[in-house]
């Protein structure tokens, strides 16, 4: 019993408690529908068997009654019970939709099974949508196929027990080992399927999202090939399911012939024996023959239960993989007031890696200080980020906000307190309004503007004919990449959190702009808490402490005037940078070029 | 745009002609074999009914004639299920080729502008979608018309005015088809449009994650998802109320249909005026006679998100590609841009204005200006990734409009601002359209740009895990390579060292400096010391050139 309700499938069905009267409901119908198309089989033959004899037209009355009734009946009752389980099922997956989105949350950005991105969306709506089949497809037919077989047989067995006995063998042949054998063959093909639909997604988003690098670097036709062989894969998976589907037709329709011609061979002879007339085979035969429609849907079912269970799997491998950050069971709330954040002796280990990628790192981030984090890229700035937002848990030492271990508060509080913004932070296709108010939806226009000012937006967005309501496109599509910066920068103002992390912010503006910008965000985030990831060195000076990171440790801090009068990496860094900034600012002789001035009159 | 058949899904299917035949055959065959044993059940229970005499010996031939045609028909029904299954996937594959290559000859500009996510969800389940359809709705169209007609021939061998009444309530089968039909229609396209909708902003909530989680909203999203899902289904329902609907009403008819014709076959059986042989097959044909049109209908339905889906593929395939020629590109010398306007959808100021620019052979040009100037535009004209409203690209003034687009771009490497990666090793990446490129010159690519010995690191799709400098600077990798072995003159680079730290810049700048004097190189840079390098700086404002400076210290002797 433990291990039923261990496996994937029966884990999965528990998704489904909140609409199991509907199902029910829906199954119910189903036994009626068929009841009724067994029924009117029946009850015709009689009629048809009776009218033979030449009895009074009034002694059929009840039975023509009883043909339309039952034909009335099972329309509407099929039309009600298809409503009810489709209204079940879709139900169902809209609830298993946010329980996977729920799961998959704690998961990113650090502790995803191994899957790109094209992989989750084939998770997602692949094996959600398989689990549509579970309960539109599986559940009912067995329960149908039970309680029509027993009265069907049971009724044969009354008229004539050895015809009741060639009919249940041939229902318990036709409803198990048919599905059975469909089953065997199609697990194959089951198995590959997923996987193959995967490769083919994959490769179409390669395709598709790569599109511009592929067609620029003459590899578009590859990527094609790459799309059509996965097709071809699934081409190839598909002719398997074929022929399972095939057997399983064929298979079907042999035992439905098989048990008409059974009770046919029991009957005949009862007949010529007189043990029965000829009335009761009519009927005996026309139920048998009415029959072969409940257990038609066995194979599909037991097909759609073995796609449905391997969805499940990988459905649940996501539910159940473990969150790379756990939240305490009673969290601590966070006190009051400004809070500072102290980070002590923090190490961090990637699984694999050499070295660790934090390796004894302190940090003091009193309450209104503003720090600026630099190194060479691959010092460890980004993973120190993602250990102060709580999406990476540090190997050892401590983050401590306010004096509480960050370790035994609730991530979400901790979040509350310390945000920002991120690197490549997403731009959502939806306005440039929507994508600002995600970091404070209550925000008023006054504030709006303001972090929109500070991040050097505004009067871009001005300028649009759409204003804040222009779409962002895909993924920022439309946006320029130093739009797209600075709006998740606005974004990050705008949350005004109180301890703010901004990793690169100017990342992509010009050199003008990116100082511009910076001078603006040290204004609007006087007196906060702010801890900066930059490269660009020039203007750290309003900063109170710089920490510069090399391979893991801090190798040198203190405020930037001072690192710049003694030797070490920042003043290498800034030296490097400087010889740049000079060279864009010697003079250059401003001719308006022949080229230029030429045609069409130019300005 | 409720019509049974669209002609362009049609003309797809002539890629199955074979198949649909075959299972139109068999279909017809089946039908065969169903009236047989309709034939022969009703004699076996006719004398047995009658003849008390007939036993198991006497209706031996019967039976085993019954036995013969129930085998057959497993035979075909297992036959059937393997056309069907083929009549959909040649058709899916070629559509998958074709919607895939016409996409990508959209160019990335087009593709920049359409919801990849939906793309995609056209390209792999979008087109599954299209199996009812060619696979059962096509073959039972054609079922639907000769089976009744076979029926009702049988049936009027044996009762000519049982025929007859069920010849005229079929017509008003299809009749009530085409009212219910017209009005599903709509709604069906309705429900695909939200089902698309939906996987796109699975694909976006997902990518934008981790920025909801530092904001707190991710929690909040899965509301979001669940209110998705939920007008999902309201919207499915109300398609479905009335889909089903149109079943009942169909199968009510048939059903009264059916009891017409059993009422009145039941009176003659009383009166005497019909032998119950020819009555019981006709209650075993009447139901055969109306089947196939009714399993139309359902098809019909079935087959729906297929019709719906081809809409969007039609609406792919027939967006007009941007116009290039097929000439190869030959001679070389400077390359041209003379006049070029962009303007983008939903802009009134245009991207690039009249834009003029020479680049002469082995040059070092910078652009710079502010973000969204239109430098990144300028490049994609320079890719001819875009075509321009107005103006040419010219190379040693030879207009390049009547070349093969492609052919031009093996002349060019090129930096993306976010270069995409693959999944698979460094060297593959480095290795992109030069799957021949020597390993040498792939290790010395990538100890250009600072990154020796990686060639066999492995990477996720899109090169998850990687920072954005090593991105960067792998990509930098692939533009050398090219500009190596394949030899490329243009070096189109589109901010080669953003996101870099200094010393990698630094190493950047250095590969940059080194490279020979047969490559034009243009670099969007915000970088002041790589614009300080160039030859010519050119500033790109609000998709105008304002200034055109030659540094004198730099201009090349």
């Amino acid at each position: 019993m433990t291990r039923l309700r261990r496996d994937p499938l029966w884990r999965v069905l528990a998704l489904a408690a909140p609409v199991r009267s509907r199902l029910l409901l829906a199954a119910l119908l189903a036994v009626v529908t068929v009841g009724c198309a067994v029924a009117l089989a029946g009850v015709s033959g009689w009629l048809l068997a009776t009218a033979a004899g030449q009895p009074p037209v009034r002694s059929l009355a009840v039975a023509v009654v009883g043909v339309r009734a039952f034909g009335l009946a099972r329309g509407v009752s099929r039309y009600v019970e298809r409503l009810a389980g489709h209204d079940a099922a879709l139900r169902v997956l809209s609830g298993t939709r946010s329980d996977v989105w729920t799961a998959l949350e704690p998961l990113v950005p650090a502790g995803l099974p191994g899957s790109g991105r094209g992989d989750l969306l084939e998770r997602l709506v692949g094996d959600v949508d398989a689990l549509q089949d579970l309960y539109l497809r599986a559940l009912a037919p067995p329960v149908v196929s039970a309680a029509i077989g027993v009265l069907a047989v049971g009724f044969s067995v009354w008229l004539l027990p050895f015809a009741g006995l060639a009919l249940a063998l041939g229902l318990v042949v036709a409803g198990t080992a048919v599905p059975a054998a469909v089953v065997l063959v199609d697990r194959r093909a089951a198995r590959h399927r997923a996987p193959a639909r995967s490769r083919l997604t994959a490769a179409t988003v390669e395709a598709l999202a790569g599109a511009a690098d592929l067609e620029a670097h003459g590899a578009a036709d590859a990527a094609l090939e790459r799309v059509l062989s996965a097709d071809e894969q699934l081409r190839s998976t598909g002719r398997s399911a074929a022929r399972a589907a095939g057997l399983a037709e064929g298979l079907q329709v042999l035992a439905g012939g098989l048990v008409v011609l059974a009770v046919l061979l029991a009957g005949v002879p009862a007949v010529a024996a007189g043990t029965v007339d000829g009335v009761t085979l009519a009927v005996l035969v026309l139920v048998a023959w009415a029959c072969q429609e409940v257990t038609a849907p066995l194979p599909d079912a037991a097909r759609a239960l073995v796609s449905a269970r391997a969805a499940a799997v990988r459905l649940l491998e996501l539910l159940d993989a473990p969150a790379p950050v756990p939240d305490p069971l009673a969290p601590r709330p966070l006190p009051e007031g400004p809070l500072g954040v102290v980070v002590r002796e923090l190490v961090v280990r990637y699984p694999g890696a050499a070295r660790p990628a934090l390796d004894g790192v302190d940090l003091d981030l009193p309450p209104g200080r503003r720090v600026a984090l630099v190194g060479p890229s691959g010092s460890g700035k980004s993973t120190l980020v993602d250990v102060l937002l709580r999406f990476r848990e540090p190997t050892s030492g401590s983050v401590l906000l306010g004096g509480v271990d960050v370790r035994t508060c609730a991530q979400d509080d901790v979040r509350r307190v310390v945000s920002g913004c991120l690197q490549g932070a997403h731009v959502f296709a939806t306005t440039l309004h929507d994508n600002l108010l995600l970091a404070r939806p209550a925000a008023g226009a006054v504030e709006v503007e303001a972090a929109a000012r500070a991040a050097g937006l505004a009067e871009w967005a001005r300028s649009l004919p759409q204003g804040w309501q222009t779409p962002a496109g895909e993924a920022g599509a439309l946006l320029s990449g130093g739009q797209a910066q600075r709006l998740s920068l606005a974004r990050a103002l705008l949350a005004d959190p109180p301890v703010l992390l901004l990793d690169e912010p100017t990342a992509g503006l010009d050199r003008e702009l990116a100082d511009a910008v910076m001078a603006d965000v040290l204004r609007a985030t006087r007196g906060h808490t702010v801890l900066l990831v930059t490269h660009r060195l020039a203007g750290l000076d309003e900063f109170d402490e710089v920490v510069v990171l090399d391979a893991g440790r801090v190798v040198q801090r203190g405020p930037a005037r001072e690192l710049r009068a003694v030797p070490g990496l920042f003043r290498e860094l800034h030296q490097a940078e400087q010889a740049a900034d000079a060279l864009l600012s010697l003079p250059w002789p401003q001719r308006p070029s022949a080229r230029t001035a030429e045609p069409q009159g130019r300005r | 745009m409720s019509r049974p058949l669209d002609p362009r899904l049609l003309r797809e299917a002539r890629g199955a002609r074979t198949a649909v035949v075959a299972a139109v055959v068999l279909g017809l065959v089946t039908t065969g074999l169903v009236l047989v044993q309709a034939g022969l059940l009703a004699r076996v229970l006719a004398r047995a009914l009658l003849d008390r005499d007939a036993g198991l010996a006497e209706l031996g031939p019967e039976l085993a004639a019954l036995a013969v045609v129930m085998a057959a028909r497993a035979a075909v029904s297992w036959a059937q299920a393997l056309v069907q299954a083929r009549c959909a996937a040649d058709v899916r594959s070629t559509l998958r080729r074709r919607l895939v290559r016409h996409a990508q000859a959209l160019g990335p500009s087009w593709l920049a502008g359409e919801r990849g996510g939906e793309l995609t969800a056209l390209v792999t389940r979008g087109l599954d979608a299209l199996d009812p359809w060619f696979g059962r709705y096509l073959p039972q169209l054609v079922l639907a018309v000769l089976v009744p007609i076979a029926v009702l021939v049988r049936m009027a061998t044996v009762d000519p005015l049982s025929a007859l009444v069920v010849g005229l309530t079929i017509p008003l089968i299809p009749v009530f088809m085409v009212l219910v039909g017209l009005h599903t229609q709509q709604r069906t396209e309705r429900s695909y449009d939200r089902m698309a909708a939906l996987s796109g902003h699975f694909l976006d909530s997902m990518r934008g994650l981790p920025t909801l989680r530092v904001h707190g909203r991710a929690a909040g999203h899965a509301g979001s998802v669940r209110r998705a899902g939920e007008a999902l289904r309201r919207s499915t329902m109300q398609t479905l109320r009335v889909a089903f609907l149109s079943a009942l009403v169909l199968e009510l008819l048939a059903t009264l249909s059916v009891a017409l014709v059993a009422v009145q076959v039941g009176l003659r059986l009383v009166h005497g005026d019909l032998p119950y042989e020819s009555a019981l097959l006709v209650l075993l044909l009447a139901p055969e006679a109306y089947l196939p049109l009714r399993r139309v209908g359902a098809e019909h339905h079935a087959s729906q998100d297929g019709a719906a889906a081809a809409e969007r593929v039609f609406a792919v395939l027939e967006t007009p590609l941007p116009a290039a020629g097929a000439a190869p590109v030959t001679g070389g010398g400077t390359t041209t841009l003379e006049g070029v306007t962009v303007r983008l959808p939903g802009r009134d100021a245009p991207v690039l204005d009249d834009v003029h620019l020479e680049l002469r052979r082995g040059e070092r040009v910078a652009l710079v200006g502010p973000s969204g100037a239109g430098k990144s535009v300028l490049l994609d004209v320079l890719l001819r990734f875009r075509v321009p409203q107005q103006g040419r690209l010219l190379l040693g003034g030879d207009d390049l409009g009547a070349t093969d687009p492609r052919a031009w771009r093996a002349r060019v490497a090129w930096l993306p601002q976010s270069p995409h990666l693959l999944a698979g090793t460094v060297a593959d990446n480095v290795r992109l359209g030069l799957p021949a490129a020597p390993p040498a010159a792939v290790a010395s690519a990538l100890a250009a740009v600072g990154l020796p010995g990686t060639e066999d690191v492995q990477l996720a799709e899109d090169g998850a895990g990687l920072s954005a400098g090593q991105r960067r600077r792998l990509a930098l990798a692939r533009a050398l390579l090219r500009v190596e072995v394949l030899g490329a003159s243009l070096l189109l680079l589109d901010e080669p060292t953003e996101s870099l730290d200094a010393a990698s810049a630094a190493v950047v700048r250095a590969a940059l400096a080194d490279l020979p004097r047969t490559v034009t190189v243009v670099a969007a840079t915000h970088d002041a010391g790589l614009a300080g390098a160039a030859d010519r700086i050119v500033r790109v404002d609000a998709g105008r050139l304002v200034e055109d400076g030659v540094r004198a210290a730099a201009v090349p002797a």
